[in-house]
């Protein structure tokens, strides 16, 4: 019976290393299967805003900074205005949130990062979102101050060429949620259902700032 | 006890029905296709979309191989594909409407990219749109434009 419990024992054990190796392998993402993916998912679940450096400018040409938004919850998504399905779909979703959120909201801020800053202008911007909630700010600028931005996300974007001289854009898609302390709380995916993603929005607006 | 359990479902049942007319629906062999509907633009700038609803109720498969406006100079079947949290959007060489199935042409899925657009999509109008499938032929229908806001056909897809 001792040795039996021993064994067994032992082999939790040595699964339990086994497991704390792989853990440790993935965190770091040295799995050969990872790649660069992880270094971006890693760098998306630390996100801070309060350690960020990025720059941009409204869709009303306001210069913003990350530390204008510690004290308040804030609802981040990049995206772009030329983009036919999946940025009307998550402005939409987003709409509809806030609309469930009620009075809530109003502790809530939520913005658009362009991926495409040459097309994208704040007088673009301001134009493509006067047709959705008007609680949603865009945010753009010069390519390089684009790019810092969403690597301080750790955000991926693709420019992808589609010939006639026309080009789209790959971009990471999930909707981030932060706490009024700046630290990321939760992401929303996009196809996620509401019922899911007002809670995870709740539960940020909870956090103290 | 059972009647107002049996009212209560059939006032279920044609609650949504009196919300929504029924889409048009253009049927051509063993397909029936319906709900095409696009969103409104703002200028000609930037691609519009395509959304529709394809049955197929015969037996044998088919597919949906490419689309043909007049409003557009250059449209394309697309799907967008989520990988590691990206969202792509490749281009769909050919989109399989298999025997007794329904297939969806719809948000976040696959999708028609009306790219080079000859004018700027008015919300309340609409454009026709040509299918081309494998084995059916072509198939034209009336597409409708709906508000930017649009998250789906403004008509009921008959069963």
């Amino acid at each position: 019976m001792r040795r039996r419990t021993l064994i067994l024992g032992g082999a939790g054990l040595l699964a339990a290393f086994g497991f704390m190796l792989t853990l440790g392998a993935w965190q770091s993402g040295d799995l050969p299967w990872q790649e660069e993916t992880t270094t971006s998912a890693a760098r998306i679940r630390a996100a801070d805003l309060s350690a960020m450096t990025w720059q941009l400018t409204s869709h009303e040409g306001e210069h913003v900074e990350p530390q204008d938004w510690l004290g308040q919850a804030n609802l981040v998504f990049f995206g772009f205005t030329w983009c036919p399905d999946v940025c009307p779909m998550t402005l939409l979703n987003i709409s509809d949130w806030l609309e469930e959120l009620g009075p809530d909201a109003d502790r809530l801020a939520v913005h658009l990062f362009t991926v495409d800053p040459e097309r994208d202008t704040p007088e673009v911007l301001a134009d493509y979102l006067s047709n959705f909630d008007p609680r949603i700010t865009g945010l753009t600028g010069t390519p390089a101050e684009v790019a810092r931005a969403a690597e301080e996300f750790g955000v991926t974007y693709r420019r992808v060429p589609r010939g006639n001289g026309e080009y789209t854009l790959d971009h990471t898609s999930g909707v981030f949620v932060f706490g009024p302390d700046g630290r990321l709380s939760r992401i929303i995916d996009l196809h996620e259902n509401p019922q899911a993603a007002v809670p995870k929005i709740r539960q940020a607006l909870k956090q103290e700032g | 006890m059972m009647k107002p359990l049996i009212a209560g479902l059939g006032l279920a049942t044609l609650l949504p029905a009196l919300a929504l007319a029924d889409c048009a629906k253009v049927s051509q062999g063993d397909l029936s296709v319906s709900a095409a509907w696009s969103r409104a633009t703002i200028g000609t700038a930037r691609p519009a979309v395509f959304y529709v609803t394809i049955q197929n109720t015969g037996s044998t498969d088919d597919r949906l191989t490419g689309i043909e406006t007049p409003v557009a100079g250059m449209p394309m079947l697309h799907e967008t594909v989520m990988t590691e949290g990206v969202a792509s959007m490749p281009h769909a060489a050919a989109i399989d409407i298999p025997a007794g199935e329904t297939i969806s042409l719809a948000p976040g899925g696959f999708h028609g990219m009306l790219m080079d657009l000859e004018a700027e999509l008015k919300e309340g109008e609409s454009f026709p749109m040509t299918l081309q499938f494998e084995k059916a032929g072509k198939v034209s229908i009336d597409t409708e434009i709906l508000p930017i806001r649009a998250r789906e056909a403004a008509c009921g897809v008959a069963p």
